[in-house]
């Protein structure tokens, strides 16, 4: 068994995004499309095949770095193996003046976070795939498919471009690769957020997206100078050397800042709070992309980066480690608070994955250890990653759906979509419930592993989450009521209006297979594939028995059905009064939360005020006036010296005799005196 | 025998005659022949020093014999220059190529 089929998962993305991209122009729509959706259906295959192979295959595994025999997946020594499958050199600077090899290497490497992670991009990005076909379609007034749009074949080049450097991402055999990718997914983010770039508020979105993360991937960069500096390496696989980590001052505060410098490159790609202000503004671009990129799967890239340096931090920096819980605590809290009062669904969405990829930084963070109950949040991160990817590309691909046949984002438009929709109303319903952690829903299980974890690190953390998570049922049960029941705006003046109705099956077919997989991934024995050391352990929730969940289970179930039934009792009518009241009684925090508790302004005033103020305006002072003004200077007077000397050549002969003879003479008469 | 002083005398009247034409006239035959002037001034004070202090060889004159070669050389180009900047300009006045400058 080998694994060397595997260069293809990353070639063939490439080839497509290729291909689509030089000669998308040449083929007809549908084409670009089909050959697009063909390719992400193979690597899904293949990622499939490579995940059962890596999970449950039995024998000899060849790869040019090791040979090892594994028993159902697992060493001898009952961990998955990680396997190099090949690492080429990508640059090569010789030694460097520490005497240490700088190389930089490209690679492909199984590990059972990056052999999940291979599955929840290709299994979402295919879906995103299909989907696309019947979103990025042009209708008419009766929703009858006439086309499809401007730049469709650039929309799939650019999906295939994204799912490549998202793959690159985790199959990255050291901090460098994955940071390349890292960059690309950023610039595949700004690209696809763009889309419409007609459109003034999408481009201004994506530069946004891009400058934002940009920033924080500064940070991500300096961190991994920092480690590579110290550690010598820019493996994942630590290789400290112990004499240089003593002998180099600061070596005992070095490799925490490190690893917290590369946190917040993480934190700005998960948009983690402050750095969280681009995600509800990539709305702008197509749905499908806010279900690929700003849902399943860019956004965890922050996740995964913290992931897959766990057992470092653990081992060098766990009390750093807790401020990344801390951080992404008030993350979660604040994203739920704002959700709960937007009315533009997709924002809603977008501040719901901002909270739930916070509660997974929070698995991450509350580790202690890597082995037992101190280390669960490590799985428990990494299984809400999986189930949340799937539930939140669910949810926003209806969300898409219904925007497709709405044509707006605003909930005022929708209400009584249930009789008009009757599939995405189910499917939508099962991504909520998903979400909110009601068993035996996917997000059951994962979330509470989350809130135990946290328990297991402080109360107050366990209470602060569990919070959160009704907050989370009461946000999204908002959001289900106010578009699927209450005031239908069709009904109101229904000959005026177009009639909403199913979308077709190229839509609510991928919306039915995420469902399926919200249900019942929640049943998947995660703790035997992904753990913090490597060994399987139970989910002690993954038991049919529910009289012995733990207390802490019950508590989150019962503050979830909390905040369902409150959403119900608010919502479902559409007219009790008590939100516009509430409404009413505090407009400030409403207004506030509206305004996204003015992070977005504080941002604002920061940068322009402060930034450009203090910093750049001296600096292009500076540049205008005395860097610009040197070469200025150079120039004028080189051309001055010109006009002035011009004259001289009159063209007259005569004259340039004249001063000939008047030169020698000259110059005879002084060679003389001396 | 003629004191060398008188022939560098008159090869130097000789040369500021030439120079005299040339940077006064504005026809450009004129100007020709008063290069000429200068370098047959210059041919003379070959001859004149090669003559007086070393008789007993010829380099001299035989540079002399060099020099008017070139200068036949010389005059002819100039001429063919000169007929066709009359061609052009229909004017054989200095002046007139004042613009072939750049």
């Amino acid at each position: 068994m080998d694994y060397s089929y595997s260069f293809l998962i990353l070639l063939l993305p490439l080839l497509s995004f290729l291909l689509l991209g030089l000669l998308g122009m040449k083929m007809k729509k549908p084409v670009a499309g089909y050959i697009g959706t063909a390719v992400l259906l193979s690597l899904w295959g293949m990622s499939l095949y490579t995940a059962y192979k890596y999970f449950f295959y039995t024998g000899h595994i060849v790869t040019p770095f090791e040979q090892v025999d594994v028993i159902n997946g697992r060493l001898a020594s009952g961990v998955y193996p990680t396997l190099t499958i090949f690492n080429f050199t990508w640059l090569d600077f010789g030694q460097n003046i520490f005497n240490a090899e700088l190389l930089f290497k490209i690679g492909f490497r199984l590990s059972p976070i990056s052999v999940m992670m291979l599955v929840v991009i290709t299994t979402v990005s295919s879906m995103v795939h299909i989907y696309s076909f019947g979103y990025m379609a042009e209708r008419d007034e009766h929703y009858e498919k006439e086309g499809y749009e401007k730049g469709f074949q650039r929309f799939y080049a650019f999906l295939s471009l994204f799912t490549m450097s998202m793959l690159g991402l985790v199959v990255a055999t050291n901090l460098f690769q994955m940071y390349m990718f890292w960059e690309l997914v950023g610039v595949c983010s700004y690209l696809l957020i763009g889309f419409y770039y007609p459109k003034h508020s999408a481009v201004a979105a994506s530069k946004k997206a891009f400058i934002v993360t940009r920033f924080a991937d500064l940070f991500f960069l300096i961190g991994i100078l920092f480690y590579s500096f110290y550690v010598g390496t820019f493996n994942y696989d630590l290789n400290v050397d112990g004499g240089m980590m003593n002998n180099l001052p600061g070596a005992a505060w070095v490799l925490p800042m490190a690893l917290f410098l590369m946190f917040i490159g993480g934190a700005g790609k998960s948009a983690m709070f402050p750095l969280h202000i681009w995600l509800p503004d990539a709305m702008e671009g197509p749905t499908p992309v806010s279900a690929l990129i700003h849902a399943a799967t860019m956004v965890v890239a922050g996740v995964y980066q913290v992931a897959s340096l766990f057992p470092i931090w653990i081992q060098y920096a766990p009390d750093t480690l807790h401020y990344v819980a801390y951080i992404a605590a008030f993350t979660a809290f604040y994203a739920a608070a704002v959700a709960c009062a937007q009315s533009d669904i997709k924002r809603g969405l977008a501040f719901s994955t901002i909270s739930q990829i916070a509660y997974m930084l929070v698995a991450l963070g509350v580790g202690t250890e890597l082995t037992g109950e101190g280390g669960v949040g490590y799985m428990a991160g990494m299984f809400h990653l999986f189930t949340h990817a799937m539930f939140k590309a669910l949810l926003f691909l209806c969300s898409g759906a219904i925007i497709v046949i709405v044509g707006s984002n605003f909930y005022q438009y929708m209400g009584g979509l249930r009789k008009y929709m009757p599939i995405t109303n189910i499917t939508f319903l099962i991504g909520c419930l998903a979400i909110s952690g009601i068993p035996p829903f996917a997000g059951f299980f994962s979330k509470d592993e989350i809130v135990s974890a946290a328990f297991h690190f402080s109360p107050f953390m366990g209470f602060f989450m569990t919070l959160v998570s009704g907050m989370t049922a009461f946000y999204m049960f908002r959001l289900y009521y106010l578009i699927f029941w209450g005031n239908s705006y069709y009904e109101q003046d229904p000959n005026n209006r177009r009639r909403p109705q199913e979308v077709p099956f190229v839509m609510w077919g991928p919306l039915v297979f995420l469902a399926i997989i919200s249900v019942f991934a929640g049943m998947i024995p995660f703790g035997h594939f992904v753990t913090a050391n490597g060994e399987s352990e139970d989910i002690a929730l993954q038991t049919w028995q529910f009289w012995t969940w733990s207390p802490v289970a019950w508590l989150s179930i019962a503050v979830a059905i909390i905040g369902i039934s409150l959403a119900t009792w608010m919502y479902k009518s559409g007219k009790n009064p008590v939100p516009a009241m509430l409404e009413r009684r505090m407009p400030k925090l409403h207004k506030a939360a509206l305004n996204r508790f003015y992070i977005d302004n504080a941002w604002q005033f920061f940068t322009h005020k402060v930034v450009f103020r203090c910093i750049s305006m001296p600096i292009a002072w500076f540049d205008r006036h005395v860097i610009d003004g040197t070469f200025n200077f150079t120039a004028w007077a080189t051309q001055e010296a010109g006009e002035t000397i011009r004259p001289w050549q009159s063209g007259d002969v005569r004259q340039y005799a004249v001063w000939f003879i008047t030169g020698s003479v000259a110059l005879t008469l002084i060679l003389l005196c001396i | 025998m003629i004191p060398v002083e008188f022939m560098l005398a008159l090869s130097a009247i000789l040369f500021f005659i030439g120079v005299f034409g040339f940077v006064t006239r504005r026809n450009l035959i004129a100007m020709l022949i008063s290069i000429e002037l200068v370098l047959n001034a210059v041919d003379l004070n070959f001859v004149v020093f090669n003559r007086y202090f070393y008789p007993a060889q010829f380099e001299g004159m035989f540079f002399t014999l060099f020099s008017i070669g070139v200068s036949a050389a010389e005059t002819a180009v100039a001429l063919a220059i000169i007929i066709n900047v009359y061609r052009n300009y229909h004017s054989d006045q200095v002046n007139s190529i004042q613009n072939m400058k750049f």
